[in-house]
């Protein structure tokens, strides 16, 4: 595959975001679009990673579970990312629209995380020998997905939805921030241990496939998320009156 | 018309003085805590038999177990109490910056949290034959910033918790991952306080124990006004 291709998908990814975006009548179809474009790309995606790539150096065909994990890790952190500029934006300017997103963004990046750790963990048990290890990256994403589990439990458990849409703001800037912490602190309890390889040292062929992995799950996330916004808006429409959003209270001096 | 105001921390102060106040008058919730606390240094020590260099190997990982549960009492409590009677409510309308009664309760919570781990300590000699004589001061330094680290994002998820159903389990769900680098921190130092340190790692994880304190100390005074608004 030449490696202009997976750049093709993207700019037809970022076509169809910005439809989404942009044109309030593409708001019925696109996510349609996306969903047959990420199949499409899906099995294109099973003939090169499967097939067409050539096997790993040292862990021959155990190391083509790589096309399909490292995007969907990355497809939890964009839409993590996307969760917290959310919680961020709805704490400046109250909204629904935000807060249908937040709930939307969280609940498709849980799906991609826990799919996307349980594919690392399958690769590890032939490769390092073990099921779970000390590794900086595994367990940040796993204390993340932990913090957004608890997140959406959150949210379910709220009723009223005006302090659910703050608090839960609340909650998620509070579980984002504490990434780049576990991160670190994992990594230097680890300090004698190696660090794993980069994802720079892959051949050129594999980088290709691992591109086209990544469009293709960004594909499907798009649609995911724009499917799941639809079903938050409808939820909220649907629920008993919402109350009209109240500037934050004057402060009171005495 | 003069518009006097409190400063900030004179607020922080007063609301710290009015948690210790009801705290002293019942003495109930420290009490529970102890006790709470002893009960599980005491079933770590049954779980693991009586290997007493695995248990003297385990006892820093052992003692902040003991303290992040009791912090799950402690920090619920911190809300339930002013649930009562909307005493919250109260508060939030008062002319004090939310930010004040922030700081106010998370000093109130580290507080007793500290002073709970000082009555540990001996119960830990006891129990796990540690050596309390290596670095002291370290150590009790290692105590008050876990403390503080609990506290500090443990207060803002107890607040938006305390109104939430099933807010029991609400808590440690939402409060123990985030936890997750202060208890490798916080076990690291307390074990190099205890046990030689022989490559210098202990500054290392202070530094790491002191960030986070910093970190979640300004996300949750950014954060609380935002969620006292709602409550």
């Amino acid at each position: 595959m030449p490696s202009w291709i997976p750049l093709g998908g993207l700019i037809v990814l970022i076509a169809l975001l910005m439809a989404q975006l942009a044109v309030p009548s593409a708001r019925a179809w696109v996510w349609k679009v996306a969903g047959a474009l990420g199949v499409i790309e899906l099995i294109a995606l099973l003939y090169f990673g499967l097939f067409w790539a050539p096997p790993e150096a040292f862990m021959s065909d155990v190391g083509r579970i790589l096309y399909v994990h490292v995007p969907h890790v990355w497809a939890c952190l964009i839409a993590f990312t996307i969760n917290v500029g959310c919680a961020i934006a709805y704490l400046m300017k109250k909204s629904w629209r935000t807060d249908a997103l937040a709930e939307a963004s969280a609940e498709v990046g849980v799906y991609f995380g826990s799919i996307g750790v349980l594919m690392g963990s399958i690769w590890a048990r032939p490769t390092w020998g073990v099921w779970w290890d000390w590794d900086p990256r595994l367990i940040s994403t796993t204390v993340m997905l932990l913090a957004y589990v608890g997140y959406l439990a959150f949210r379910s458990f709220t009723e009223d939805p005006e302090r659910r849409a703050a608090w839960s703001a609340a909650a998620a800037i509070l579980g984002y921030v504490s990434l780049p912490i576990v991160w670190y602190s994992v990594r230097w309890w680890n300090s004698l241990h190696q660090v794993q390889s980069e994802g720079n040292s892959l051949d050129k062929p594999m980088r290709a496939v691992l591109n086209w992995g990544t469009v293709t799950f960004l594909t499907f996330c798009l649609a995911f998320i724009i499917k799941r916004y639809d079903l938050a808006r409808a939820r909220q429409a649907g629920g008993l009156e919402l109350p009209p959003l109240q500037a934050p209270k004057a402060e009171v001096v005495a | 018309m003069t518009r006097r105001r409190l400063s900030l921390l004179r607020a922080a102060w007063l609301v710290l003085r009015k948690d210790w106040q009801i705290e002293w008058r019942t003495r109930a919730r420290l009490t529970a805590l102890i006790f709470f606390s002893l009960s599980t240094l005491l079933l770590f020590s049954f779980a693991m038999g009586p290997d007493i260099e695995a248990l003297r190997r385990h006892a820093p990982g052992y003692l902040w177990l003991a303290l992040l549960f009791a912090s799950v009492l402690s920090l619920g409590e911190s809300f339930r109490v002013e649930a009562e009677n909307q005493a919250l409510t109260g508060l939030v309308v008062t002319p004090v910056d939310p930010r004040a009664i922030f700081l106010g309760k998370v000093f109130g919570n580290a507080s007793l949290l500290f002073g709970l781990s000082l009555v540990l300590l001996p119960v830990a000699v006891a129990l796990y034959d540690i050596d309390l004589t290596r670095a002291p001061l370290s150590l009790i330094l290692v105590l008050f910033l876990g403390s503080v680290g609990i506290s500090a994002p443990g207060i803002v998820y107890s607040a938006i918790s305390a109104n939430a159903r099933a807010r029991d389990v609400m808590l440690p769900l939402l409060l123990f991952p985030v936890l997750v680098p202060l208890l490798l921190a916080a076990v690291s130092a307390t074990r190099f306080t205890l046990s030689p340190d022989a490559q210098g790692q202990l500054p290392g994880w202070l530094k790491l124990l002191v960030a986070f304190d910093l970190i979640y100390l300004s996300v949750g005074f950014l954060l609380f006004p935002k969620v006292a608004e709602e409550d």
